[in-house]
């Protein structure tokens, strides 16, 4: 898997040659003055787009860079992660609909059901590599659907609905769709942060080592199953949280969530935009989500159309967007 | 005789198949042990046993005093134990210097801290670049590892290793595929680092062998078939009839690569 993985990352120059004012939060140069763009698309955003599209949006860019941690970091392809954003969106939609819990409280819910999942069958899909690591993970997924279309908490094939946004942290309605816009974009921004502070701590930086070479990380004396596992669990987290606040925008948390297409989908975003790039996956989702949006009108043909805009990528654009971008621009993104 | 790594009655079949049977093997601490044989003989199956990177199917393997038969391979490494690959194991996409880091690093003990910012580790900055001083590097710190030239890498690699301070180190082939050149600079640099550990190495380049180690083992379809010092087990008719006299090049020293 990891020949494959690096395959896809694109051959970046490391060094960004460097104004030193410039690097917050430990990004280079490049990504500093993305990250200002992207601040600035979250503020002035719901006032140009439609409030409730850009927070689908967000809740499937964070789903894409925690899926993207996985396979842009340590190499591994999960073919199942809609279990994690499904079950997220499940749990948390029940949190909040039957428990009563305060939206903040029924996101994190989600993320920890996402976390103990994540637990359980990283255990088991860890233990093999490359196609049988994804085979598991979309067998595990498919039980996971399947559990979600019995359980009667989960409402079978009419989901649960009606979820209420309820009051942050006990105060703020988030009825209207801008106070759930700025949560949602706190959500996001918080999850796209830690997501960037994995990748360059201590942790990370050994992740990058077993994505490079597995072999050569073991003989240094690391036990790659457990960062592998902490890394699974991590990315099965951050999918629950991205699952768990759709949920509560929407107002609803359904099959549609948990089905291997969605498992697809993120994979197709993290493409699209570009594997193990930081901002790769935010744009991909962006292109994804608005292409469903926009193409709505064509119906079936949405599915053609994704379809070759995925193999259009495959073949030309073999690096994402955010890689071919930095490619040309000579930075890493 | 201090022995640090003592097999016993070590084998491993695949299906059936013989690929090492019976190797009893004593290497003495702090000397430069080679393990040599015709292609297909084992020497690699070999290896990955003493690492740990293959289970035996019987046998036991005593390093430094314990039993590592049944340890996995990090856990051998985290005891002084630590491998080199035949083919060149860099991290292609770090910087050289991230490439000794990242052994360093493990100084730390396991680095699970992913909420902490990775400037931490720059404290281990100074002794990689010393290593790196000391295999002829630090013009190339900042290079991505995929771009050095296949005999800088195996250079890289060494710093690598050397970054762990292993007991002892087992070098797979450190000169396969490289030009005399650098065949030269790897011999004095590993005869420089074997300085005070133990080294037992794989290596088809006769002449190396002959000017590096001081006991070699000679393997043959998996099996020991001579051991002492070079110009002893180079006069076994026994083993210039398995190995040495099917290959005509050992007059010249270099039989492979």
């Amino acid at each position: 898997m990891a020949g494959q993985a690096t395959a896809f990352t694109a051959p970046t120059p490391h060094q960004s040659p460097g104004l030193p004012g410039l690097s917050l939060l430990g990004f280079n140069r490049a990504q500093s003055i993305a990250f200002l763009l992207l601040l600035a698309v979250l503020l002035v955003g719901p006032f140009v787009l439609y409030p409730v599209f850009l927070m689908k949006l967000l809740c499937f860019a964070l789903f894409a860079c925690a899926f993207n941690l996985l396979i842009g970091y340590v190499g591994l392809l999960s073919f199942g992660h809609a279990m994690f954003f499904g079950m997220g969106g499940y749990v948390a939609a029940h949190a909040a609909k039957v428990w009563g819990l305060s939206p903040e409280l029924a996101i994190l819910a989600g993320g920890a059901v996402g976390a103990v999942l994540g637990v359980v069958s990283g255990w088991i899909a860890i233990r093999r590599q490359g196609i049988y690591f994804a085979m598991i993970t979309l067998a595990l997924a498919q039980m996971v659907f399947f559990v979600c279309l019995q359980a009667p908490f989960t409402g079978g094939e009419d989901g649960i609905q009606s979820v209420p946004r309820g009051n942050f942290l006990g105060l703020f309605s988030l009825a209207p769709d801008m106070n759930m816009y700025w949560l949602v974009a706190g959500v996001f921004l918080a999850g796209f942060l830690l997501i960037n502070r994995i990748i360059h701590s201590p942790f990370g930086q050994v992740l990058t080592a077993i994505r490079e070479n597995e072999p050569r990380a073991i003989s240094l004396g690391y036990r790659v199953d457990d960062y592998k596992l902490i890394a699974f669990t991590l990315s099965a987290a951050l999918a629950g949280v991205a699952g768990g606040t759709k949920a509560l925008v929407f107002g609803i948390a359904t099959l549609t969530d948990v089905y291997w297409a969605m498992s697809g989908e993120v994979v197709l975003m993290t493409l699209v935009g570009g594997l193990g790039t930081v901002f790769g996956p935010v744009l991909g989702a962006a292109v994804i989500v608005s292409m469903q949006n926009y193409l709505a009108e064509f119906g079936a043909w949405v599915t053609v159309i994704q379809g070759c805009i995925f193999v259009a990528c495959v073949l030309a654009f073999r690096a994402g967007i955010a890689g071919e971008v930095g490619r040309w621009l000579r930075v890493r993104l | 005789m201090d022995a640090i790594l003592e097999t016993q009655g070590l084998s491993k079949q695949f299906l059936g198949f013989t690929a090492v049977g019976d190797v009893s093997l004593s290497v003495r601490r702090g000397s430069i042990h080679g393990l040599i044989g015709p292609n297909g003989a084992g020497k690699t199956t070999c290896f990955n046993l003493l690492t740990k990177f293959i289970p035996p199917s019987s046998g036991s393997i005593r390093f430094n005093g314990r039993d590592i038969t049944r340890m996995k391979p990090a856990e051998v490494a985290r005891l002084g134990l630590v491998r080199s690959f035949q083919i060149s194991a860099v991290f292609p996409h770090l910087t050289v210097l991230e490439n000794v880091r990242v052994a360093l690093q493990r100084q730390r003990g396991g680095s699970f801290d992913f909420w902490r910012s990775d400037s931490v580790l720059r404290r281990f900055d100074d002794r990689a670049r010393e290593l790196l001083e000391d295999v002829g590097l630090t013009t190339f710190a900042q290079r991505p590892a995929g771009e050095l030239p296949y005999g800088r890498k195996r250079a890289l690699e060494i710093a690598t290793t050397l970054a762990l301070e292993p007991t002892m180190m087992l070098l797979d082939e450190p000169t396969a595929g490289m030009t005399a050149e650098d065949v030269d600079r790897i011999v004095a640099l590993v005869k420089r680092v074997a300085q005070g550990r133990t080294v037992l190495m794989v290596e088809h380049n006769l002449k190396v062998v002959e000017g590096l180690c001081d006991t070699i083992t000679v393997l043959t379809r998996g099996r020991i078939l001579a051991e002492g010092p070079y110009a002893e087990v180079s006069r076994n008719p026994e083993v210039v009839a398995a190995y040495l006299g099917s290959d005509p090049s050992i007059a010249g020293g270099s039989a492979h690569g």
